[in-house]
């Protein structure tokens, strides 16, 4: 349905481009008539003014014909450029409907070659078909009716060129396909072979084995070699034949034709504006046979697109949002019995999770490598809904009011920080409208990036790269913090966030970052027992399941898990904790 | 991005009769193409074959038509006979024979001269000689002759022309065959130093892209620039044959449709490259947003990023329509240009016909030659710009392949037993880049089963050390020595047997657990693999896995957890049971227990080994024998824990922010 609303506003001009298509192969089909005509009663009764005008008739037609054959190509080029532009925007906008949930459907990848490569394939397609291949079935039946009436005794020849041709083309495609496909995989193999010498180069050359690496590759090098060898030379047997089959029919037709001169039922004229007839009438079927190659690629590019159009994203408004309380009345996150599972997997990521994070406070999350703790927090933005159980946002279910009034209170900084392109100002203030160069300037100093964007020299100007490669991963990371402090957020979500900094940095932002989390609700995800252990309260995650809650303190006493993760950190840590003495946890750890 | 893989080819083509190519152009095109030539040298008989091939394949081709217009030609008289003789029995009683022996010259002298106006002066000559006495028809046996002939002509060239096509499609893709294989030696013997300024998507893209861009340009052209150079000056051959009055028709056209051509070739330009980087802008915001999904949910900025999208797209529309409107009117343009030789190749043809100064068949033979002409002349153009691409391409392959080597091993390589021995820095200068010396000056003597520590912050340049002792790098002036011999006079190999490495960013490749393992000792047997098994703790994975050893670890190695393989490659480098060690002992990302698995192997692997670790434990840099404290690349302080915290320099404070809790 998306899909026939981008082509709506391009049907009127569909059927006039028709309308061109069809005149312009008229036009063409009375060139060889007219030339005829110039033979047997222009030559043959030598009639010179008789030749003339009908030359003249022909540069008319010819004319006409390259008219409509301008306009064809002008409307080709509107219709296809403005049905992938309208289907471009109809992706896109899709896309940045979709919840976390349809990403991980398709992959961020995927989404992107959808967006682009497809759209640009499909327009390929479209303005071919537009340009050339409409015309070929009316240049088929046209050049096949005019040679029928030229000769309707000839016209086997005509049929039988083209099925030679038909068998010649399926022939060869059924052989190839499967090879290029073969061919496929190994231009694969050869980029995976090359890829894991380039990223291994390091133990290569240490463990010497630089010849094991190039055998591995000329295997691949010698199989894609041969391949090629043989794919090649099957496809270049179809020029040769081809020009064959063609220069065949000519020959049969002058021979056959002349039986027909002879016995008085052809004219010379007629022969050679027969030959002209079959073959476009061959032409025709070549490019009809070649469609046939194009579109089932076009196809797959239709089907990945409409296969993101039709998808609904699973995160909707309600009908009626309810209406939130004004900011920072509560200030509260809570979960209540929360269970989520990813679809399609078993085991659910989270089980039964309950906790409240209060406002003023701290709430620290930790747990090995895939517990669930980005899971968890990915769910209080509303980017995947819970399977059952509900989450809680000053004190209303997220599923009841409009995630956009949601989003608005929560400052989220991911674990990988993404900035975009654009200067340091429109990152910053990507949360707000209108940003003060005040606010903006007091956010990165928090952030403790104050000094280094200084130093750029345009401050606030200066520029960010497409997914802020000019910046170091530390550097990134605080203008993602910034980037949250600007939008002055009721909960902060810091997923991970402080992994690049060094400790001086990291201990001056969370000193920093006190003033202004005052009235919020703040929530770190950490792997680090330094990092949350200063935490009002830790959650600890275990294989989707909450094993703890409390403090640094009682969970070293209560806590089986958070203790195990405590003693493999803590030989980097010497805790000044009671309940652990150092010299016990460096024995445990060795 | 930054794993290597390549960039996501973005569309490059502009759709069908895009003009002008990508609009890539070689620096030197000239030189890479000389260099590109030279690979052709071993094929040098066969290439001169394809070019022998080529031209007969077409002199074949292009001499049919003319044969074919004789055989009308014939076919065309000999009705014109026919359509004599009818008249002149219209005017006889029905059913009366003239006698035998009756010519055309007895006959016209009783037809009035209005009658023969009708008939040119050499057809009343034809009809002089005719025989009345029976009714003529077409000479059939003549006839086949030109049948068997264009048969044998036609059978002729596309045989050379398959033969031909065979040829360059060998040369072609020996020639790839044996660029791949350069690239692939060359990528380990260029210093490691050029990968780490660089991509490794770039040099994959060598592999793939750059040589089949070179292999199918290649192909194409060469067949191509052959075939329409030789059809050209055939064609123009034949036509002035022909007749020089329809061939001066015929050119007449040319320039008129080189002028429409280089127009439109040079506006279409300007809107593709306009198209093509409003294409790159698009691309790459639709690559920001979804990679950035989350941020722009979390922060609300659907509708900022679709208004952005929007105004691209549509600047992109406006530029693309253009683009594809002129490239598509290349077509009907040519087209109808053909059509107008054709028509005045009709009239005039007609005309000189009349006049008697050719024949019919010659005109559509003519006829024939001027459709043929065009085609090869659009072809040429095309083919220069298709070239551009394929000097690009192999300008690019070239670079690489003529990037400098490693330094040359020593002529005559120290060999040193295969034991634990002494290392030696002596005053030790490195730098990455010219002129920004990181490391000044570095001194140390290490003892056999001594543990070295090195720490610092991140990025304080801690895996130099890993590059000099491997030699990755060389360093700029002093000596690492190995039992006081200079590593630069052992040999690479040697030098590198000696040190097992444990790296944080583990390698594996596409194959067994077990190919993987012995990778660096491929002929170690089962008990040793088995020994090493049980010394790394993965034997409990091992079991766990569906094949044990023989299970595949699969491209991305993503079957297996990055804890698991760090221990995999602490079980490879135990295997080949180095003197000396380089560790490092980040572990991140891995989870607590596995965490542990990895102390206890690591600290087995460093049993009676000299051995360097980037250490990130405290029991680790507290026993060592020697820390290197390293800070903005540089050696700042060493000695022994003790001294360092004595010194109460950079080390302390470290040690106090880091390890001694908040």
């Amino acid at each position: 349905m998306k899909l026939f609303n981008c082509f709506k506003p391009f049907i009127v001009q569909l059927l006039v481009a028709l309308v061109l298509v069809f005149m312009q192969v008229m036009a063409d089909l009375q060139l060889p008539q007219y030339m005829a005509n110039i033979v047997d009663q222009g030559i043959v009764l030598r009639d010179n003014s008789y030749i003339l005008s009908t030359g003249f008739k022909m540069v008319l037609i010819a004319l006409f014909g390259t008219a409509c054959a301008v306009g064809v190509s002008f409307l080709a080029a509107r219709i296809a450029t403005g049905f992938s532009r309208n289907l471009r925007k109809a992706v896109f906008s899709t896309v940045e409907s979709f919840s976390l949930h349809e990403f991980d459907k398709f992959s961020t990848a995927s989404l992107i070659t959808r967006s682009t490569n497809d759209i640009q394939q499909i327009q390929m397609v479209f303005i071919l078909m537009l340009r050339i291949v409409i015309a070929a079935p009316i240049m088929g039946i046209g050049a096949t009716v005019k040679a029928y009436q030229q000769a309707p005794s000839m016209s086997w020849i005509i049929a039988l060129a083209v099925g030679v041709l038909l068998c010649l083309i399926t022939i060869i495609f059924l052989i190839a396909t499967p090879r290029f496909r073969k061919l496929q995989k190994l231009v694969d193999k050869l980029n995976l072979v090359t890829r894991q010498n380039l990223t291994g180069l390091r133990v290569i050359r240490a463990f010497n084995t630089q010849k094991v690496e190039e055998k591995k590759f000329n295997d691949v090098n010698i199989d894609l070699t041969k391949t090629n060898l043989f794919v090649n030379r099957l496809t270049v047997i179809l020029q040769p034949m081809m020009m064959l089959i063609f220069n065949v029919t000519c020959l049969a037709i002058v021979w056959i034709g002349s039986h027909y001169i002879g016995d008085g039922t052809l004219e010379v004229g007629q022969m050679m504006a027969f030959m002209q007839y079959s073959l476009q009438v061959i032409m025709a079927f070549l490019m009809i046979s070649i469609v046939f190659i194009m579109l089932p690629r076009a196809a797959v590019a239709m089907r990945r697109i409409s296969e993101v159009l039709k998808t609904v994203p699973s995160i909707k408004d309600p009908p009626q949002p309810k209406r939130m309380p004004p900011v920072f009345e509560h200030g509260q996150v809570e979960f209540k019995n929360v269970t989520y599972r990813y679809p399609g997997s078993d085991e659910p990521a989270l089980k039964d999770i309950s906790f409240v994070a209060k406002q003023g406070q701290t709430t620290a999350i930790i747990g090995g490598t895939g517990s669930g703790k980005t899971t968890l927090v990915n769910l209080i933005p509303r980017f995947y809904d819970v399977t059952s159980g509900s989450v809680l946002v000053d004190n209303v279910d997220t599923r009841e009011v409009s995630y956009r009034e949601l989003r608005e209170r929560i400052g989220y900084i991911p674990q990988k920080a993404v900035l975009f392109s654009g200067t340091i100002k429109s990152n910053i203030g990507y949360g707000v409208e209108d940003a003060s160069k005040e606010s903006v300037e007091q956010s990165l100093k928090v952030a403790q990036a104050y000094n280094f964007v200084e130093e750029l020299g345009d401050t606030l100007n200066a520029r960010v790269a497409q997914g802020g490669s000019n910046f170091s991963g530390g550097q990134k990371q605080r203008l993602a913090i910034a980037r949250a402090i600007e939008k002055a957020p009721e909960i902060f979500i810091f997923d991970d966030s402080f992994s690049a900094l060094d400790f001086k940095t990291d201990a001056a932002l969370r000193k920093a970052l006190k003033s202004v989390t005052k009235k919020s609700a703040t929530i770190i995800v950490g792997q680090r027992i330094s990092s949350v252990m200063t935490a009002e309260q830790i959650i600890v995650l275990d294989e989707g399941k909450m094993v703890g809650k409390g403090t640094h303190a009682e969970l070293l006493k209560d806590c089986q898990t958070y203790r195990e993760i405590a003693l493999s950190q803590l030989s980097e840590k010497e805790l000044k904790d009671n309940a652990v003495k150092p010299q016990q946890v460096q024995e445990a750890a060795v | 991005m930054s794993e290597g893989k390549p960039a996501p080819k973005v569309f490059k083509g502009g759709g069908p009769g895009a003009i002008g190519g990508s609009g890539e152009k070689a620096k030197d095109f000239k030189s890479t193409m000389a260099k590109l030539f030279s690979y052709l040298k071993p094929f040098k008989f066969r290439s001169i074959l394809v070019v022998i091939l080529a031209i007969a394949s077409t002199i074949f081709s292009i001499a049919s038509p003319k044969i074919l217009g004789n055989m009308t030609n014939q076919v065309f008289n000999d009705y014109i006979n026919i359509r004599a003789y009818d008249m002149v029995m219209a005017q006889l009683p029905a059913g009366a024979q003239l006698p035998a022996g009756t010519t055309g010259a007895d006959i016209i002298k009783y037809v009035p001269q209005d009658k023969l106006q009708d008939f040119s002066d050499q057809q009343i000559e034809q009809f002089k000689e005719l025989d009345f006495s029976q009714k003529p028809g077409i000479d059939f046996s003549s006839l086949l002759h030109y049948v068997y002939l264009l048969i044998v002509l036609y059978a002729f060239s596309a045989l050379f022309m398959y033969l031909q096509g065979w040829i360059v499609t060998d040369i072609t893709q020996r020639i790839t065959y044996n660029l791949r294989r350069q690239i692939s030696h060359k990528i380990n013997k260029i210093p490691l130093s050029y990968y780490d300024r660089r991509n490794f998507g770039d040099v994959l893209s060598h592999v793939t892209n750059d040589v089949d861009t070179i292999g199918q340009t290649l192909n194409q052209s060469m067949t191509q620039l052959i075939t329409a150079i030789s059809t050209i000056i055939g064609i123009f051959i034949m036509m002035i044959s022909i007749s020089w009055q329809l061939t001066s028709v015929a050119m007449l056209l040319v320039p008129f449709s080189f002028l429409c051509i280089g127009i439109i070739v040079h506006k279409s330009q300007k809107f593709f490259v306009g198209q093509q980087e409003e294409l790159g802008k698009l691309n790459g915001h639709i690559e920001e947003m979804y990679g950035g999904h989350v941020v722009v949910k979390s922060f609300n900025g659907e509708e900022k990023s679709i208004t952005t999208f929007q105004r691209i797209n549509h600047t992109l529309y406006k530029s693309a329509w253009k683009s594809q409107f002129l490239s598509g009117l290349m077509m009907p343009l040519m087209n109808f240009f053909s059509n107008l030789g054709f028509v005045g190749v009709s009239v005039v043809g007609g005309w000189l016909v009349v006049k008697n100064m050719i024949n019919v068949g010659d005109v559509q033979a003519f006829i024939q030659y001027v459709r043929q002409f065009n085609q090869p002349i659009v072809q040429a153009a095309s083919t220069t710009n298709v070239l551009q691409s394929t000097a690009a391409a192999a300008e690019r392959v070239f670079e690489f392949l003529a990037e400098p080597e490693e330094v040359l091993e020593s002529e005559n390589p120290v060999m040193i037993p295969f034991s634990d021995k002494k290392i030696a820095f002596k005053k030790v200068v490195f730098g990455y880049l010219p002129g920004v010396t990181v490391i000044k000056g570095f001194d140390a003597a290490i003892q056999p089963g001594q543990r070295i520590a090195i720490v610092g912050p991140t990025g304080a340049g801690k895996t130099t050390m890993v590059n000099l002792l491997m030699r990755f790098y060389d360093v700029n002036s002093g000596a690492i020595e190995v039992d006081d011999v200079d590593i630069r006079n052992l040999r690479r190999a040697d030098l590198r047997r000696r040190f097992g490495m444990v790296l944080q960013d583990t390698w594996l490749f596409n194959g067994t657990v077990r190919q993987n393992l012995v990778y660096g000792k491929p002929d170690a047997t089962d008990e040793e693999v088995d020994r090493v098994v049980k010394a790394a703790h993965i034997d409990h994975l091992i079991k766990t896995l569906p094949h044990g050893l023989n299970s595949e670890i699969n491209e991305e190695a993503s079957n297996i957890s990055q804890g698991e393989k760090q221990l995999l490659t602490i079980a490879r480098a135990m295997l080949t049971n180095p003197p000396t060690l380089i560790l490092d002992e980040a572990t991140s990302s891995v989870d607590t227990r596995t965490e542990l698995l990895i102390q206890q192997a690591m600290d087995k692997l460093m049993e009676g080994r000299t051995s360097f670790v980037i250490a990130h434990r405290l029991s680790t840099i507290k026993n060592a024998d020697f820390i290197l404290v390293m800070r903005g690349g540089d050696i700042v302080e060493k000695g022994s824990h003790k001294e360092l915290l004595a010194q109460n320099g950079f080390y302390a404070s470290l040690y106090n922010s880091q390890f001694a809790s908040q």
